[in-house]
């Protein structure tokens, strides 16, 4: 019997958030792998090649997120619903089938040349695989879409015969877009042009789109939390800012349909509305650090109302301004394509949707543990080391990449005698050796992380003052 | 955020804006279907061309390259290296076919994918269609 949490069943959401951080760790490994190869071409060649490691990479990424995603859903809607969640055992069920088919993708990425991988799996027949961020086999992404169709049945079963909030119905509309987007994996036309515009209704409309609904609802819930400010406040900021992510979000997937063959007038609707997506992530900002001030109490757990803030702010600089030095058809004339865009990726990928994860995780894991509101203030301090040591990282290796790509730009798109290609790589290898020393810096910050969970004090933990009254369940 | 300005005003403008978002990109959408093939230059996807995109995704070369700036960046641009190898099929086969098994030394290396004469012709062809289509005079130079 867990006497920190409010409903028994939220205990599901523990397994998902333990699988992200263990994929996450497996992810950064990947990524120094990478970067080495930048600068070192022929490391682990032939056995690991560039795009098998960058393919682990960016899909163990992926998959972390969405065990991230699922454990904050398992564990807020049965709070927000006010009722145990509809089945915990198909929760746990799903969670064993998502690690184990995701788990094997891995291992056929690692364990056999990509082709061959196609080939047994049956690429044939509905050919899925071998486009950027979709390079999972064909099975595997139906095995994706059972698991989220019974994730969703789960939760919306759960919302919809509980409390309604703006909240959980927030939440949910994400989760179902995420769903229906997805669904546009299976569509890969012979015709190049269609492949990719319909491409990015599953990569920009999930990132730029019904993502920040999660990431919304997740930052909103986690606000209430520790801030105590009225419901009814809170929930009015999450309309309007989500309001703002697809006003300017869903026309603004027009700044990927520049230079793919699309017609000219999306260099003007990409252009303008896409350079209007920073305000929701400036309103994001404004809105946790509003409500952070106006706290009507201050709640034990500390470091997760830092990860809250940096979720913000980190946002805020990665997406809004990172991408919106980019987004302009006339700049991104020069940068597409370049290392200008792995720096923005980066930074936006880590400040809001890693952060978001690793916010709900801080705010989840004492009660999920029965440590009650908050670790130790020993753990506190060790988890705050680590987000500053990944957080400072993470902005050095975008600042490096940016470097790397201005000047690959300079001598590779606008110099009076352009430079090849790989000539251009070749010059710029210091920012690519400094990027990978900051990368160490980010593994040593992530152990941090993972070592908070197991300090060890003889200190009382603090105290749980701050719990509801009387478990609903007790 | 001022009293007089409502959850439920909130909820209004989130709802109106998300679906007359959607509604006219939808539109848009639409609109670039019927303007796409002036654009595309769909009529020379031959069966092909077709194979050759198969066969640059059963190879998961978007893992190292970018296709129209799309994909990896760790290898060159090749919407346009038709046209930076003088209209020249034959050295994109060459350049495929002739790749160290082992690599080279120190230096970033395309694997070997030991692709049949058939197989690189249709690679070829599609690199080919791909830097016919119209991309708004998309990228800025030869070099990509």
């Amino acid at each position: 019997m867990n006497t920190s949490l409010q409903y028994q069943s939220q205990a599901v959401a523990k397994p998902y958030f333990i699988a992200a951080i263990g994929l996450f760790v497996a992810q950064i490994l990947f990524g120094l792998i990478m970067g080495l190869q930048y600068v070192i071409g022929d490391f682990m060649f032939p056995e690991i090649p560039f795009n098998v490691a960058r393919m682990v990479h960016t899909n163990l990424l992926i998959v972390w997120l969405l065990f991230g995603f699922m454990g904050a859903s398992y564990f807020l809607v049965p709070e927000e619903s006010e009722r145990e969640l509809y089945s915990p055992k198909l929760a746990l069920i799903t969670f064993w089938v998502f690690l184990i088919a995701g788990a094997l993708t891995i291992v056929g990425y690692l364990a056999v040349p990509y082709a061959t991988l196609a080939e047994m799996t049956g690429n044939d027949l509905l050919p899925t695989m071998g486009r950027e961020f979709l390079e999972q086999p064909t099975i595997t992404k139906i095995g994706i879409v059972v698991v989220v169709l019974a994730f969703i049945f789960n939760i919306g079963m759960t919302v919809l015969s509980g409390r309604k909030t703006v909240v959980s119905i927030v939440l949910l509309t994400g989760l179902v877009g995420l769903a229906v987007f997805f669904l546009f994996s299976f569509y890969n036309p012979d015709n190049l042009v269609l492949d990719k515009y319909f491409w990015w209704w599953v990569v920009h409309l999930w990132v730029e789109g019904v993502w920040e609904l999660i990431l919304g609802a997740i930052l909103a819930f986690v606000l209430i939390k520790v801030t105590g400010v009225d419901r009814e406040i809170i929930e009015k900021w999450l309309y309007v800012i989500i309001a703002m992510t697809l006003v300017t979000g869903v026309i603004g997937t027009g700044h990927h349909y520049f230079f793919i063959g699309t017609p000219e007038y999306w260099l003007w609707f990409g252009s303008i509305f896409s350079a209007l997506e920073p305000i929701p992530f400036f309103m994001m900002t404004l809105f946790a650090f509003n409500m952070v001030n106006r706290r009507r109490k201050d709640h034990p757990n500390q470091a997760a109302v830092l990860w809250a803030l940096g979720t913000a702010v980190t946002a805020f600089l990665g997406a809004g301004v990172w991408g919106f030095l980019h987004t302009l058809a006339p700049v991104n004339y020069f940068t597409h394509g370049t290392q200008i865009t792995a720096a923005h990726g980066h930074l936006a990928f880590y400040g809001a949707y890693v952060m978001i994860v690793l916010t709900i995780i801080s705010y989840a894991m004492p009660l999920l543990r029965n440590q009650g509101a908050a670790a130790t203030l020993k753990a506190q301090k060790r988890e705050k080391l680590s987000f500053w040591l990944m957080t400072i990282s993470m902005v050095v290796i975008t600042l490096l990449l940016t470097g790397a790509g201005v000047m690959q730009v300079i001598l590779q798109r606008m110099a009076e005698e352009p430079m090849s290609f790989m000539a251009t790589q070749d010059s710029i290898a210091i920012f690519y050796w400094l990027r990978e020393v900051a990368g160490l810096v980010f593994l040593v910050g992530l152990f941090t992380y993972v070592s908070s969970f197991f300090v060890k004090d003889s200190e009382v933990s603090v105290t749980d003052y701050d719990l509801p009254p009387t478990p609903k369940n007790s | 955020m001022s009293e007089r300005f409502t959850k439920s005003t909130a909820r209004n403008i989130y709802l109106g804006g998300g679906v007359f978002s959607f509604l006219l990109f939808l539109g848009l959408t639409v609109d670039t279907m019927e303007r796409l093939p002036e654009r595309d230059n769909r009529e020379n996807i031959t069966a092909e061309v077709a194979l050759g995109k198969k066969l640059w995704e059963d190879n998961n070369c978007i893992g190292c390259h970018t296709l129209l700036g799309e994909g990896a960046y760790y290898a060159p641009e090749l919407g346009n290296v038709y046209t930076r190898f003088g209209n020249d099929k034959q050295m994109i086969k060459d350049m495929i076919s002739s790749r160290p098994v082992e690599g080279v030394e120190g230096r970033r290396s395309m694997p070997q994918f030991n692709l049949s004469e058939e197989e690189l012709e249709a690679m070829a062809e599609f690199l080919k269609w791909t830097s016919e289509i119209d991309t708004n005079n998309w990228p800025p130079n030869i070099e990509g």
